[in-house]
Order: C-alpha cells, then sequence, then structure tokens
C-alpha cells in the first residue's frame, strides 16, 4: 500500500517537473541544440553519399558519431526523446492554462488589491458627488472602453486585453496539432519515386515505383489507379556567360488517365505539382536515355529502346548500363557514358561542357560471354553484374573502348553483333506522394502565426477605483497595472478615467513610473 | 546598362556607409560630458515613449555636427541603396532577392529605411554607428564576395511563395539585427552603468533599462514574422517538393534559431529573465540566424543553395 502511494507521489511530481515552464524549456533549448549537428553533418536520409565519405575521411572518430546516430540525427532515438518530452511537457502546461483561461472568462475581473497607492499611475484626490456616480462615470468610462468590469459597493476594477492568452493558447493548440498533422501524415502517407522516359508511360502500382516509403499505417492496396505518360519533357538551360548552364526551366507534358478512365493532357513543373484524385504528382529530376540497338552475332536485334542513364555531374555526364541478355551466341552488355555535350578535356578525355544536348556522344565498352539462365532474380538495372562476363580487349590488352555519335553504328570485333546509337530522349523522376493531414497542417499552421501575433501585441492592462464616501465628495484612488512589459500609455489612461470620475488629475510625483 | 548602374549604386551606397560609419564614430570618440552621477542606476524606466530613447544630456556642438553628417550621409546612401535594389530589379525583370547578393542587398536596404525612421522619427540616433557599422560590414561584403551577375531564376524560385517568403524573411532578419544590437549596446551599457557612468559616448545611449526593453520590442516584432517565415517556406516546400519538413540544413538552422528566440521570449515573458541573460540569448539568437544565413549558404550544400556563386 504504502510502495503504491510512494509511486503515485513520485508519479505526480514527475509529472508536476516534466510539465513546468522551466523544464519545457530546457527541452526546447535541448531541442535546439541537438537540431545543430543535423545542420552541419552529411546526414544518411537526404545525402547518403556525404555520410560514407565523411566516415572514410575521418576513420577514428567518425564511426563513433554513427553508433551515436549523428549521421541520422533527425531519426534517432534520443532526438525521438527530445522532442517527445516536449510534446507531453507542452500538453501538461496547455491544459491546466487553458481550464484557468475559460475560468477567467467565464468570472469577472479580480477585486482591487487592499492598497492602491503602490501600483502604478496611482492618483488619489476628491471629487464631488456620492461614491455610486463617481463610480457610474467610472463604469461607463471603462465599458466605453471595452473593459470587462466589476463592480462593487466601493471600488470599481476592470480588465482589458483577455486576447493575449487567447492567443497565446491558440498559438500553443496549434502548434500540438501541426505535429499531430504531421504525424499522421507520416503514418498514412506514402512517397515514390519513378523515372519514366519520354514516351513511356507509368501506371500507380507498387512495382513501377523505383523507390518507395510507406508510414506505417498505409496498405499498397490503398495505392489509388492511375496511368500517367510522359508526351514531352522541355528543358532549358542558361546559355548566356552568367551561371552558364544552370537550369532555367523545366516544363512536363503529361498524358494523365485517372481512375475512373477520364484522360487530359496536363503540365507538370518543379513548382507546379500535379494532384490526381489524391496524390500528388511532383518533378524532382531529369536525365538523358540513349536511345541503342544491340545486333547480336547472329545478326537478330537483341535488344532496342532507350537506356535510363543516371547523371553524375551538373553537366550531366551520365552513367550506364545496357544489357541484351539474349544476344547469341553470346549475350552481351555494355557500360556507357553518354555526354550530352561533348568535348575532348585537356588531359584527352572526354568530358561533357554543357547540360544541354548539344554534341550527345556515347562512350561503351563492351562485355560477352554465354548465355545465362534464366532465374528471374531481380537485377540492378545501373549496375553491371559481370560474373560470366569477359571484357573484350584491343590487340594490347587495353579495354575496348567505342565512342559513337548519334546515327552511328559500332561493329564489334570477331562478329559478335553490333551497337547502334539511334539517339537520346529524356526521361523525368517523379515523385508520388500523398499528404493526408495536409490540410490539418496548414490550418493550424496559419492560425498558430496568428494567434502568436495576437499573444505579442495584446497587452493586457487592469484599472482600479475604490472610493471613501465624504459628506458631500467623495474620496477616490485610482491605479492601474500592467502585466506585460513593454506597454507605454498607461499614465494617460489613469489620467483619462480620472477626469471621467470628475477629479483633475495630480499625479504624485514617485508614481509616474509605469512600467516596472 | 541597368545592371551596371545597379552595382554602381551599390557600391556608392557601401562606400558612403564607411564614411557615415567614420563620421559616427568621430561623433563618439568626441563626447567629452561626463554624465551626471545621479542618472546613474535604475531609474531608466521614468520615460517610456519612443521619443524619451533619445539620448538625454546636452550634446556639444562638434559631437552634434558630427552625428548630424553621420545621418546625412546615412540618408544618401539609403537613397542610393534602395535605388540600387530596385535598378537590379528592374534589370532582373523580377523582385530582386533571388540569390545572396540580392537577398543581402534588400535585407540591408530594410534595414537603413527602418533606421532612418527610428532615428528621424523616435530620435533613435545613437544606433548610428552600430548600425553604419553592419550596413558598411553586409554591403561591403554583398559588393564584393557575395555578388553575381544578372541571371533568371532557377525553375525551384518560380512561385508567388518566393515573394512572400523571402520579403518575411528579410523583414524579420533587420528587426533580428536591429534587436540584437540594442542588446549588444544593452550589455555595454549596462556594464557601464555598474562601474559608475564613466561617460563617453555610451552618456549619449539610453539607459540599460530602455535599450533592454527595445531588443525586447524588436525581437517581439520580429520573432512572430519569422514564424511565418518558417511556415510559409513550409508551406512552399509541401506544395513544391511535396513534403512540409524535410530537415535540410537551411530548414534545421531556421528551426534552432525559432527556437532560441522561442526560448528568449518564454524566458523573458514567463520566467521574467530581464538584462543580461536575456541579452546574450538575445545576441546567440542573431549568430545562429547570421549562420544559417551565411554560413549554411556557403559551407553545406542543401536545398537552400541559392548563393550563385562558383565555389
Amino acid at each position: 500500500m504504502s510502495v503504491a502511494r510512494e509511486l503515485v507521489s513520485w508519479l505526480r511530481f514527475a509529472w508536476a517537473t516534466l510539465t513546468s515552464m522551466r523544464t519545457a524549456l530546457i527541452l526546447l533549448l535541448v531541442l535546439g541544440i541537438a537540431a545543430i549537428p543535423g545542420s552541419l553533418l552529411p546526414q544518411r536520409p537526404t545525402s547518403p553519399i556525404g555520410v560514407s565519405d565523411y566516415l572514410a575521411a575521418n576513420p577514428v572518430w567518425a564511426p563513433w558519431l554513427d553508433r551515436l546516430g549523428f549521421f541520422d540525427v533527425f531519426g534517432s532515438v534520443w532526438f525521438a526523446a527530445i522532442y517527445l518530452l516536449l510534446f507531453i511537457s507542452l500538453i501538461g502546461c496547455i491544459l491546466p492554462r487553458t481550464a484557468g483561461y475559460l475560468k477567467a472568462l467565464r468570472d469577472l475581473p479580480s477585486a482591487p488589491p487592499g492598497s492602491l497607492d503602490r501600483l502604478p499611475g496611482h492618483t488619489a484626490g476628491t471629487a464631488v458627488g456620492t461614491p455610486a456616480v463617481v463610480l457610474d462615470a467610472a463604469e461607463a468610462h471603462l465599458r466605453a472602453r471595452r473593459y470587462r468590469v466589476r463592480r462593487e459597493a466601493d471600488s470599481v476594477s476592470a480588465e482589458r486585453g483577455y486576447l493575449r492568452e487567447t492567443g497565446n493558447l491558440v498559438f500553443h493548440i496549434c502548434l500540438v496539432l501541426t505535429l499531430i498533422g504531421l504525424a499522421w501524415g507520416s503514418l498514412f502517407s506514402f512517397k515514390g519515386t519513378a523515372i519514366i522516359v519520354e514516351g513511356q508511360a507509368f501506371s500507380n502500382t507498387l512495382t513501377q515505383y523505383d523507390e518507395f516509403g510507406a508510414g506505417a499505417a498505409f496498405a499498397p492496396s490503398q495505392l489509388s489507379p492511375f496511368t500517367l505518360k510522359l508526351d514531352d519533357f522541355e528543358v532549358k538551360f542558361e546559355t548566356g556567360p552568367v551561371q552558364q548552364g544552370a537550369a532555367r526551366d523545366f516544363t512536363a507534358h503529361v498524358t494523365v488517365t485517372d481512375a475512373d478512365g477520364a484522360t487530359t493532357q496536363q503540365v507538370l513543373e518543379v513548382n507546379g505539382p500535379l494532384s490526381v484524385g489524391s496524390n500528388n504528382v511532383h518533378l524532382l529530376g531529369h536525365g538523358y536515355a540513349p536511345v541503342v540497338t544491340v545486333r547480336d552475332g547472329s545478326g537478330q536485334v537483341a535488344f532496342s529502346g532507350p537506356v535510363v542513364f543516371l547523371p553524375q555531374d551538373a553537366n550531366f555526364r551520365s552513367e550506364g548500363v545496357i544489357k541484351a541478355p539474349d544476344a547469341r551466341p553470346e549475350r552481351l552488355a555494355f557500360e556507357g557514358i553518354f555526354l550530352p555535350t561533348a568535348s575532348s578535356s585537356g588531359s584527352g578525355g572526354m568530358v561533357s561542357v554543357f547540360p544541354d544536348a548539344l554534341n550527345p556522344q556515347l562512350l561503351v565498352n563492351v562485355w560477352a560471354g554465354p548465355p545465362k539462365a534464366e532465374t528471374g532474380a531481380p537485377e540492378n538495372v545501373y549496375a553491371l553484374d559481370k560474373a560470366g562476363l569477359t571484357q573484350l580487349t584491343k590487340g594490347g590488352g587495353d579495354p575496348l573502348r567505342a565512342g559513337l555519335e548519334v546515327g552511328t553504328t559500332y561493329q564489334l570485333p570477331d562478329g559478335r553483333g553490333s551497337l547502334s546509337f539511334d539517339g537520346w530522349k529524356r526521361w523525368t523522376k517523379l515523385q508520388i506522394s500523398t499528404s493526408p493531414g495536409g490540410w490539418l497542417v496548414l490550418v493550424s499552421v496559419m492560425l498558430a502565426v496568428l494567434g502568436m501575433a495576437v499573444s505579442l501585441t495584446v497587452r493586457p492592462r487592469r484599472l482600479f477605483v475604490r472610493v471613501h464616501p465624504e459628506t458631500t465628495t467623495t474620496t477616490l484612488s485610482v491605479a492601474g497595472l500592467d502585466r506585460v512589459e513593454g506597454r507605454g500609455g498607461l499614465t494617460d489612461e489613469v489620467a483619462a478615467l480620472v477626469a471621467a470620475c470628475g477629479l483633475e488629475a495630480t499625479l504624485a510625483a514617485t508614481d509616474d513610473e509605469e512600467e516596472q | 546598362m541597368t545592371a551596371y548602374y545597379s552595382s554602381l549604386a551599390m557600391v556608392t551606397s557601401a562606400v558612403l556607409y564607411l564614411v557615415a560609419m567614420t563620421m559616427h564614430a568621430a561623433e563618439w570618440a568626441s563626447v567629452r560630458t561626463k554624465e551626471p552621477a545621479t542618472v546613474a542606476v535604475g531609474t531608466g524606466g521614468t520615460r517610456s515613449d519612443w521619443e524619451s530613447y533619445e539620448a538625454a544630456p546636452a550634446r556639444t556642438r562638434r559631437e552634434d555636427v558630427l552625428g548630424r553628417m553621420g545621418l546625412a550621409i546615412t540618408v544618401i546612401a539609403a537613397f542610393t541603396h534602395v535605388l540600387g535594389v530596385v535598378l537590379r530589379g528592374v534589370a532582373a525583370g523580377r523582385a530582386p532577392w533571388g540569390n545572396m547578393y540580392e537577398f543581402v542587398t534588400t535585407s540591408l536596404a530594410i534595414a537603413v529605411l527602418t533606421y532612418l525612421v527610428l532615428a528621424l522619427r523616435f530620435g533613435m540616433r545613437w544606433l548610428g554607428l552600430p548600425v553604419t557599422l553592419l550596413l558598411t560590414i553586409g554591403q561591403g561584403l554583398a559588393v564584393t564576395v557575395f555578388y553575381v551577375d544578372v541571371s533568371e531564376l532557377m525553375p525551384a524560385l518560380h512561385s508567388v511563395w518566393f515573394l512572400i517568403h523571402i520579403i518575411a524573411a528579410a523583414t524579420s532578419g533587420a528587426a533580428f539585427n536591429i534587436g540584437g544590437i540594442a542588446a549588444i549596446l544593452y550589455l555595454i551599457r549596462s556594464r557601464n552603468e555598474q562601474v559608475g557612468g564613466s561617460g563617453g559616448y555610451l552618456s549619449r545611449l539610453p539607459s540599460a533599462e530602455v535599450l533592454d526593453r527595445i531588443s525586447y520590442r524588436f525581437l517581439a516584432f520580429a520573432f512572430p514574422l519569422w514564424t511565418f517565415t518558417v511556415a510559409a517556406g513550409a508551406i512552399w516546400a509541401q506544395y513544391a517538393w511535396g513534403r512540409f519538413w524535410g530537415w535540410d540544413p537551411k530548414e534545421t538552422m531556421s528551426l534552432v534559431t525559432w527556437i532560441i528566440y522561442a526560448g528568449y521570449l518564454h524566458a523573458r515573458v514567463t520566467v521574467g529573465w530581464k538584462g543580461r541573460r536575456a541579452a546574450i540569448v538575445a545576441i546567440v539568437g542573431l549568430v545562429s540566424f547570421w549562420f544559417n544565413f551565411v554560413g549554411i549558404n556557403l559551407l553545406v550544400s542543401g536545398l537552400h543553395s541559392y548563393s550563385g556563386i562558383q565555389r
């Protein structure tokens, strides 16, 4: 029994500590500090290559950073621990404050403190008329200025600026709602990317995605059916001397067939995503796909069509692999480099000097080997599995290399076949995603900003009048109180109230300190 | 040609800011009066309106002339500066904040206009030296290090959010800087008051208490705007990239900056921190803002790598 009681009291203490403003503040600052390494160190989700470079460059202590999760700060346990604690602490702060606020809204302003003479702007004097007359005048004056007024037999107290706490609470509640919206989104959403070559189509099924990630509560069967055909992709690059080669415009013309079978022509741009049903389609990247035809030793076409090459630098030097597993008598494969604007560099190698295809060239080396049994096992289309293949060489033993221009054909030695470089197409990398809960994030973010602006501009103020009846006149005492700093004009407002009560204001010299 | 005149105007403004800063430095150096001991500690809060932020003791003629010259030159510099920004926009045929150079110059233009309003309308001429120092360094860096020629926008910036997001960032940046300057001056001034207010130009500053409050007012103005900047960025990111938040280095540091200032406001409003501790938090916030602005652009590559500076 006593153990249980002790446990309860300990839990109470833990809850009180966690939900105190001090703890919340410390957690907030710790969150800020914890986020800093995430912006300075390369992070796995955004730049996996940066991480492996960093690991290679710092072999001594980078592995320790890795073990502690510094290369995936925002997915690490300790980061999650901080923000979950903060989240709980925030809720623990909001609930009692909301309750207190709702009570304050129903209640009248509190009665004046015992002595007004220690409050800022305190003024005292004598006015003509009974206390009721004076207080009526004060009350009318205050109500006209949109104060909430509490009238007692010998006093009036008034308060204004309730919206400050409203804004404050709206901000904090909306902050929580924003986080709930984001969490909801990551649970129920999916995000996938697919590379689509001009002229080809994508249909929204799991197998068509190159990368696919979904929240825990998402089932692939929830993918809504639609197809999207990339008709044409236009790219413009800067040709002038300033920032030459920088991207200037990307426009994808697509034909979308939605779930109902309705077909529409649409335009997809970098800042102009498409929405198809509940799916958003974003344009993420682009590149080149050389169109090639591979003939085998028997003269049959073993492969024909565009092959997606992946860009390696800003001028779109692209690498890829052309595979012709059905070539006979030997299967063929080519490791290729596509240069959109080929030019020989100083050292004799070929480089691309501009991202647009002004002088496209395809450089390949050739691999050949005996046919392989079809296993049906998935294979990386961008890498060549060299098991069972031998690289063709020139007479001297150097690897055989060939450079092709558009429209040319390279005959492989010893009648093994040929490779034709027929042309090139562009491909686009599209991201298809859903954002359930997006509206919640949007609305709560906007309300949060609004609430914060209100809470930082509205400045609550209290004013008090107390009277003491004399025979024909009334002695009164007036003062005010600001609950936030940085507000001016209290003296003026007290003076106006004093005047409304029928008393000429004579400020006590010690009391013009209005912002303590 | 327009671009040439824009650059000319920018360089001119940078040089003029330097001249104005020299004037203000001479102004500070020429103060001879010793502050009366009675105005020293703790009684600063007697005046509340903006007017009272004007420096109190009488000025010597020389000091006054130097100060006025500094201010007059800053006015001319601000004119050429704004002209440079406008011409840059005309030359580019778009809003002139598509790269770091344009963003810095626009942001500083907002800062100088704010300062001029404060100095001319509210008598806050004591901001002269620190603000012209900031402008000289900022505008000097802009025309030398950050400069890139006029070019079209990258496709990622073709959006109406571009205008909203950047103008909010530039405005809150200007306010953070003035709030930060006031916090730095607070630290200097309060130390000066502690050792007995030994005069010099520091006696021209408002009391430490008033500086503290000015700092708070600017930061309280800048913070909702910065929140809006981050929120607008997130909404734009959802629209353009399909996610609200992706922990891009710039996003992360913006959040860190936001958290520091959120800490500042809470510490101040709820816990009642004032003075030294609050000023230090405000300065840390300003450092974080500048690091996010300059450091992240130049050191770390991310989705916000828009500086246009060839590395």
